[in-house]
């Protein structure tokens, strides 16, 4: 099963190297990781997005807890929260074919922030769902060049994180 | 110095000193080299007690044993490079078994780092695994804080090692000196009284289990829980038994001892565990060395289990009940839930089990089997020496025969499993408790890896005790490669020489070459005392020579080369399938 868990460290040198090198050391599957500062520029938040059983989750939760850095581990798993991965994708888009893209590139919501005579750039964002049916969509005209985040996830105000 | 506050400002390298000393700090063990030697002076000025290793891998076994024997944070001072790189083995033999270590390493200049400079190491990425914490300081002014911290991460909690890099500038750089009086680690909280509704049902499903089991291990010594076990044991009448690592923390004497479970555990430990209804786990994690084949372990058995480490928990088997917090803390909650008990029928059935195949060896003929130069050992000493062991066949004898008489008086690599760490270890513990008898069983394998440590006997008038069950064998390997490897006696014999047929697998003494090193000469040359023992008449009385002497000894037993060490559980078996010793 899929688990977002957002980690709360303390924004210091190595916390990163100290996270990724738990999960190779221990043997966890990481999906995707993103990390950067909170509202407090003394904390940063880590996404990462696992797949595994309850009984894995549960070593994650708890080897991410007793690493001295780590404040705060939640798993997003039970309660309501928002997701957010961003892509930048160049498309093959020659004149015959461009317009049909743009249409879908409305359509998802997408901006096109770069263009040249036999391509188009386009940023999009989303959940990893939408994400990934874009990219669907928009690989028959050939993708020449794709950058993605990891997700990025808060929980929603209507809920406690992770309590 | 003063600084624009009127503050007097001192070096990083007297800060660390000062920091050391404010932790009451009595013994340092390391090797000094150069980006280190600035730190180096400064101990030198300082009068602080530093025992200089003669490798940093003994040096860490040093202030490992030093820990273990006395419950004291151990202290080690090395220099970059190398040095760092030769402690890392020591440093996860410490965090296997959860002891705590602080170690300061030198580092190039701060602003140097990253450079593949002369004798330049990335440490703290090295130790990120196999450290608690670790820290690399790059501003003086964080260091008084930093080692604070350290000592208290790494002696809080669940314990273990904290390395602290320190460049040589930040050593040269000046800062006034104000150590924190109080640490506060948002982020890091150890529970330590239990949660009493766990502990309520705990109590309920001990007061109604009819063949319970305590099963104790390193977490009741550190947390100083002896008298809290026995007394939950003797209230509710539960059989106990121990890891490697808690031998001695349960008297032996009592019926309701079971000694050790596990690979080379007791028949009836082994089979009080498999029968049992309840296990309840204290400070110990369920290691495969304990368990056997996991699925099989306690099939029948609600799971209990005390322990400081949240990710303890249910690592390796689902756990019914867990209770986190201080082991000592959480049995004192858990007492007067207890019921009496009179459970004669399970301590019945263990007896017999005990009298079906209690621990034996060859005893009718006159040859000098290595279990009864530690039986022999244990009665001499009556089981108040502290014993140190290396990795090995001889370690389990150790653990079977040694009745170690309290806790931390059995300092064994349980985790890592580190050949080589007992002789150093032993040193330490010497160090840290002057006026005990401190005897390591090495087997002679694993005491050719740390020997060179014998010149910090000599030096310090450090008096330790060594006694070698020398087969000429890597034993345990040995042992395995007769039982599961048709005998193939591949690279594990000691005394083989180019001379020898390839794929000798028939040693015998008289027809093997010479053993090289000859202990003996070799104890000598360091000034120390030696003696060979190769019969069983000579063993107490060498025994008791070299218990009497004041300075360190090499008693070198040359024990029956193909000794099987039994029980055994197979890796992979179920603690039920034992190899028994037949004699």
């Amino acid at each position: 099963m899929r688990h977002t868990i957002s980690v709360l460290v303390e924004n210091k040198p190595g916390v990163l190297a100290r996270i990724s090198s738990l999960f190779s050391a221990r043997g966890f599957n990481i999906d995707s990781l993103a990390v950067g500062e909170t509202e407090d520029p003394q904390t940063s938040r880590m996404t990462i997005v696992v797949k595994g059983d309850d009984s894995v989750l549960e070593q994650i939760t708890k080897q991410l807890n007793k690493l001295i850095d780590v404040i705060k581990v939640s798993d997003f798993t039970d309660i309501k929260y928002v997701e957010r991965g961003l892509a930048l994708i160049r498309i093959n888009a020659g004149k015959a074919n461009r317009g049909e893209i743009i249409e879908l590139a409305n359509i998802f919501r997408t901006r096109i922030i770069d263009i040249a005579s036999d391509s188009l750039m386009l940023e999009v964002t989303g959940d990893k769902d939408k994400l990934e049916a874009f990219i669907k969509l928009v690989s028959v005209y050939g993708i020449k060049e794709m950058c993605r985040t990891g997700e990025i996830a808060l929980a929603r105000g209507d809920n406690k994180r992770g309590e | 110095m003063i600084d624009r506050e009127g503050k007097v400002e001192i070096t990083g390298a007297q800060i660390l000193i000062e920091s050391l000393l404010k932790e009451k700090v009595e013994v340092v063990f390391g090797i000094p080299g150069g980006p280190a030697l600035f730190l180096f002076d400064e101990i030198y000025k300082s009068g602080l007690n530093f025992v200089l290793a003669r490798h940093e891998q003994g040096a860490v076994h040093m202030a490992d044993g030093y820990a273990r024997a006395t419950g004291n944070v151990g202290v080690g001072i090395f220099t970059s490079g190398p040095g760092a790189t030769n402690t890392v083995t020591g440093i996860a033999t410490a965090y296997m078994d959860s002891v705590p270590l602080v170690l300061i390493t030198g580092q190039v200049m701060s602003t140097l780092i990253g450079q593949d400079g002369f004798q330049e190491v990335d440490i703290t990425g090295i130790t990120r695994p196999i450290t608690k914490h670790n820290y690399l300081i790059k501003d003086v002014s964080e260091l008084a804080k930093t080692v604070k911290e350290a000592f208290y991460i790494a002696s809080s909690g669940k314990p273990g090692p904290v390395l602290i890099d320190l460049p040589g500038d930040v050593q040269r750089a000046k800062y006034q000196f104000d150590y924190p009086k109080e640490v506060d680690i948002r982020s890091y909280k150890p529970t330590i009284e239990g949660h009493i509704g766990q502990i309520k049902k705990a109590a309920k499903i001990i007061n109604n289990s009819k063949n319970p089991v305590l099963y104790i291990g390193a977490g009741v010594v550190v947390s100083k829980a002896q008298q809290e076990v026995l007394d939950i044991s003797l209230k509710g009448q539960i059989p106990t038994t121990n890891t490697l690592l808690a031998i001695g923390a349960y008297p032996y004497e009592s019926e309701l001892s079971l000694n050790m479970l596990g690979m080379h555990g007791t028949f009836w430990a082994n089979k009080a565990v498999q029968a049992a209804d309840v296990i309840v786990a204290v400070g110990a994690r369920f290691d495969d060395r304990c368990t056997g084949k996991v699925m099989e372990f306690a099939k029948n058995a609600d799971i209990i289990h005390i322990d400081i480490d949240p990710s303890s928990i249910s690592k390796i088997l689902k756990t019914d009940i867990p209770v986190v917090g201080d082991a000592k803390v959480i049995l004192t909650q858990m007492e007067p839930y207890i019921e009496k008990k009179d459970r004669h029928e399970w301590i019945a059935q263990i007896k017999d089990w005990k009298s079906q195949n209690p621990l034996r060896y060859n005893t009718d003929d006159n040859k000098l089997h290595p279990q009864y130069v530690i039986e022999k050992l244990s009665e001499l000493t009556k089981g108040e020496a502290i014993v140190t062991t290396e990795v090995g066949q001889h370690q389990m004898w150790a653990a079977q025969y040694y009745k170690a008489n309290g806790a931390r008086k059995f300092l064994s690599s349980g985790g890592l499993g580190t050949m080589g760490f007992g002789f150093p270890a032993a040193i330490g513990a010497k160090i840290g408790n002057p006026d005990k008898e401190v005897v390591v069983i090495a087997g002679d394998g694993s005491f050719q890896m740390n020997m060179q440590e014998m010149a910090v006997c000599i030096v310090n008038d450090v008096s330790v005790k060594v006694i070698v069950i020398n087969n000429q064998f890597l034993g345990m390997v040995r042992q395995w490669q007769e039982m599961f490897y048709n005998r193939h006696y591949s690279s594990s014999c000691l005394a083989k020489r180019k001379s020898c047929p390839p794929k000798c697998n028939t040693p015998q003494y008289g027809k093997c070459p010479v053993y090289v090193p000859d202990f003996v000469l070799w104890a000598k040359s360091y000034g120390a005392d030696g003696l060979r023992v190769s019969s069983k008449k000579d063993v107490v009385p060498s025994l008791e020579k070299m218990l009497a002497s004041k300075n360190s000894f090499v008693l070198d037993v040359k024990v029956e080369q193909e000794e099987n060490v039994f029980p055994m559980v197979p890796v992979g078996n179920s603690l039920d399938d034992m190899l028994i010793f037949h004699g």
